[in-house]
């Protein structure tokens, strides 16, 4: 769980267009399977022409095994834009319980989501998204821990997907200030306010948060600006996923 | 499937034009959105590039540019372009860059067109907003000047630090240091008033306990240069000529103080408390292309041939103050002050060539200078006032060369020769103090259409340099003499309507009252001289002594000699016209061409067009009511 720095990370980051048609031949679920064969892009293509779709869900806590997913927000977009009119958003019944405590941070209640779908309803849709895309989350312990869970619990096996984390990415920058960095890792549910401390550090606006679309878009317009200061549109993808 | 993005759409709906839409087109706007982000110093538009969004500033701030490369405009959170390139031909117009990290949200083409064609307000907005800045002038809108335009409390970032007259030199290099600070206002032990008062446009030093100021560069200069003890009083050193400003006032002011003044640091007072010091460099940091370094320069030139060298960088500030959308009474302001300096580094120089005045003199500017209302178009109304001692065998050549010097300086410098005269090389305006009463009461007792048009001239005068106190005491007699003497408030009320606006516009042609077409209209000469003079003969009517027309205004208004509503219509009217004429000189200047008043009508927008028919309207009822109120018979 902890950061250990890109280089033993890096070690462990598979090469995903051979690793995702490997799973494509070993998927059960048909969706699955549709999923996978949409491959993925090479790690030496340039962020320019990389397809992302940023995802953010809100939890009914932290842990995926006690926890489950309440509401999925998602953006595709490339470095030249964002699209918002292909954005996407579900409200979903976690099949978990809901603490009060989650319901102040992400304001989802027990009456939002007694008509909510199940997750499975919404997969087809929800993996369309995503297939052939490179997915952005803002801390990589969430979306696809969560996912991978719900997927076994439902269809008796996981997800896997290469990703690129914004959290990680301001990580790399910052350190040698690592120490405030593991705090943070051990700090409540929701990376939100890493969230907007990141932003605000490119000059980026404040949006309200715990709300899965608009965090989605958030962290698209975090890696904008990362890419932008930090990167340049050459950079190959396989220097930033995990 | 579509979902709400209410981020989106809470912050469009904040900013006009947005918020003239219905909420549900709104929201499908606002799921149409695409977002991008730019680096500060990116370029975001190119000048030709195809366009296919209208651009809103979610944060940041944008740079326009005019294709010589020119700023056109610069925009902040809120505001919109591009709207003028997708309304015509799809092809980006004015090349826009981030100045700071910047989101931009896109509003695709066919949303927007949508918007154009089915919301009326929506569409008026963002027709107007590129076209016409000049409405922004007007109205004060928010602009690129926001620093300038603030009260000067805003710049002031911690008490000032103060020393007793007492402390030594190198006490106050102590304290400098420990408080990282570049200046120490000194108070006086008693309650003893500074050694000297000066009066300054930013107003009169009466601080019982301030008694100087010593800035870092005092040290260098006063006490390490002539190599004084460490324990040198800092009564000795310190700057004693005290100008301040008030913290009402706006940073513009206190700029145009400091540069008028020569010095880097202000103290500031509120309710003639020192509550803070602005420097110079404070300025700077917010405005580091700031119009008005070119004063400067003007001071640190050492003949008449490097002042000339000057004329392009002040035409370029002009155009600069234009196009940051500075109002009228910015430009005229700093104008003003270019041209003081001009005359007050001249008379150093003269003052260098010719030795020091044999007696104590003033050196007078008239008309638009006086008014702090020049522009780049002007000649040179100028007079000398001299001591009473003066005698001419002694004097008059002295003074002769001095005029002269100034006068055939001033010409290379873009300031013509006066064609009627009015200049201190003419033995008339060269008097002592004392003559120079007695013509300005003749004037108002006994007006004949010579000396009528004298007052218009005279009467808006300014000291630039030397007894300027003098200025103020035949400025008092004019205000008192001419409230009472209504044969001289009639007489030039009579000639403040010798020069009339036209009716309007029609196609490419000046109309006038009688129907009559005109090729082109001078504006000075059809709108702000006869504003000018309109409201001179009121300002004089109510005893005024301000010298600049929106502040004779405020005082008229006060007075209430107006009918309700008119004075701030006047206001408008002064604006609105001096920015057409201004903008038209701006515009000549750029293209190559020599700036003057006559402005042809299809040079105009329709938006100029109307509005310069209101304000017309608004001097021509003036000029009725003008007649009325002074030339009646009894």
């Amino acid at each position: 769980m902890l950061y250990l720095g890109p280089d033993k990370q890096s070690a462990t980051v598979p090469d995903w267009p051979i690793h995702l048609a490997k799973l494509a031949e070993q998927a059960q679920d048909p969706r699955l399977q549709q999923f996978y064969q949409a491959g993925a892009i090479t790690a030496d293509t340039p962020l320019a022409e990389v397809p992302f779709v940023a995802l953010d869900f809100e939890t009914t806590g932290l842990n995926p095994a006690l926890h489950g997913i309440l509401s999925i927000g998602l953006v595709p977009f490339s470095l030249q834009r964002i699209r918002c009119a292909e954005a996407q958003h579900w409200l979903i019944n976690p099949r978990k319980h809901l603490e009060e405590e989650s319901i102040i941070v992400h304001g989802i209640t027990h009456s939002d989501i007694s008509n909510a779908p199940d997750l499975d309803s919404i997969l087809a849709d929800l993996l369309d998204a995503l297939a052939g895309r490179i997915v952005v989350v803002h801390y990589r312990q969430i979306e696809r821990p969560f996912l991978d869970t719900a997927l076994k619990s439902r269809l008796r096996e996981g997800i896997e997907f290469p990703m690129v984390d914004t959290l990680e990415l301001e990580a790399r920058l910052h350190r040698n200030r690592q120490a405030i960095f593991i705090d943070k890792l051990l700090r409540r549910p929701h990376t939100s306010i890493r969230l907007a401390d990141s932003r605000a550090r490119y000059n980026l606006p404040y949006y309200q948060q715990h709300h899965a679309l608009t965090d989605a878009l958030a962290t698209a317009e975090l890696l904008l600006a990362q890419v932008a200061h930090r990167f340049s549109p050459d950079t190959p993808i396989g220097e930033l996923w995990v | 499937m579509s979902v709400e993005h209410q981020e989106i759409f809470e912050h469009l709906r904040r900013y006009t034009p947005f918020n003239t839409l219905p909420d549900d087109t709104l929201a499908h706007v606002a799921q149409q959105v695409e977002v991008s982000y730019f680096k500060a110093g990116t370029q975001i538009l190119t000048f030709g590039e195809e366009i296919s969004d209208l651009y809103f500033i979610r944060s940041g701030a944008v740079e326009l540019y005019r294709r010589n490369g020119d700023l056109f405009n610069r925009l902040s959170e809120g505001d919109i372009f591009g709207q003028l390139g997708l309304l015509i031909g799809k092809r980006v117009r004015f090349p826009a860059k981030a100045l700071e990290d910047t989101l931009i949200y896109f509003i695709p083409e066919p949303v927007f067109t949508e918007l154009f064609e089915r919301h009326e307000q929506f569409a008026d907005y963002v027709e107007v907003a590129d076209k016409n800045r000049l409405r922004q002038a007007v109205s004060r809108r928010r602009d690129a000047n926001e620093l300038m335009t603030s009260p000067v409390s805003k710049m002031i970032s911690r008490e000032p630090v103060v020393l007793p007259n007492t402390a030594t030199v190198w006490d106050a290099a102590r304290i400098m240091t420990e408080e990282s600070v570049s200046s120490l206002v000194i108070i006086g032990q008693d309650n003893r008033h500074p050694d000297h008062h000066h009066l300054s446009s930013a107003g009169v030093v009466d601080q019982q306990h301030m008694v100087g100021i010593i800035t870092d560069r005092d040290l260098r200069t006063r006490v390490v240069a002539p190599g004084l003890p460490l324990d040198t009083p800092i009564a000795e050193i310190m700057s004693t000529d005290l100008i301040t400003v008030n913290d009402t006032d706006y940073v513009f002011e206190a700029m145009l103080a400091m540069l008028r003044h020569n010095v880097h640091h202000l103290p500031v007072l509120r309710k003639r408390r020192p509550v803070g010091v602005i420097a110079l460099s404070d300025i700077i940091r917010y405005e580091s292309q700031n119009s008005l370094f070119v004063v400067g320069s003007i001071f640190r030139k050492h003949s008449v041939e490097e002042l000339q060298s000057l004329s392009g960088e002040v035409r370029a500030s002009f155009v600069r103050m234009v196009n940051e959308d500075a109002n009228s009474r910015m430009i005229g302001s700093a104008m003003a002050v270019i041209g003081r300096s001009y005359k007050q580094r001249l008379l150093e120089l003269a003052e260098e060539k010719l030795g020091p005045p044999p007696i104590p003199y003033c050196f007078l500017a008239l008309g638009s200078m006086a008014r702090d209302e020049q522009l780049i178009v002007t000649d040179q109304d100028n007079a000398l006032i001299l001591d009473d001692r003066y005698d001419p065998a002694l004097h008059s050549a002295y003074f002769k060369q001095l005029a002269t010097f100034v006068s055939d300086g001033l010409a290379p410098c873009g300031f013509t020769y006066c064609t009627g005269g009015i200049m201190a090389t003419n033995t008339q305006w060269r008097q002592p103090l004392t003559v120079w009463k007695q013509y300005f009461t003749e004037w108002i007792d006994k007006p004949t259409p010579e000396t009528l048009l004298h007052s218009s001239i005279f009467f808006d005068l300014d000291g630039v340099w030397g007894k300027t106190e003098w200025v103020e005491e035949l400025r008092s007699l004019i205000a008192a003499r001419a409230v009472i003497s209504k044969r001289f408030l009639a007489s030039m009320a009579i000639n403040a309507l010798n020069r009339t606006p036209p009716l309007g516009f029609f196609k490419d042609f000046v109309v006038e009252h009688d129907g009559k077409h005109n090729q082109w209209i001078n504006l000075k000469r059809r709108g702000t001289a006869p504003l000018i003079d309109l409201i001179r003969v009121h300002a004089l009517a109510v005893g005024s002594t301000s010298q600049n027309s929106f502040d004779r205004l405020d005082d008229v208004i006060e007075a209430a000699v107006l009918p309700l509503g008119r004075g701030p219509d006047l206001r408008d009217a002064l604006e609105f016209i001096s920015m057409v004429r201004i903008r038209h000189q701006a515009l000549s200047i750029e293209e190559g061409k020599e700036p003057d008043n006559n402005i042809e009508p299809d040079k105009l927008s329709h938006f100029e067009r109307r509005n310069l028919k209101d304000a017309f309207q608004v001097l021509s009822n003036a000029q009725k009511y003008l007649k009325f109120k002074y030339t009646r018979a009894g």
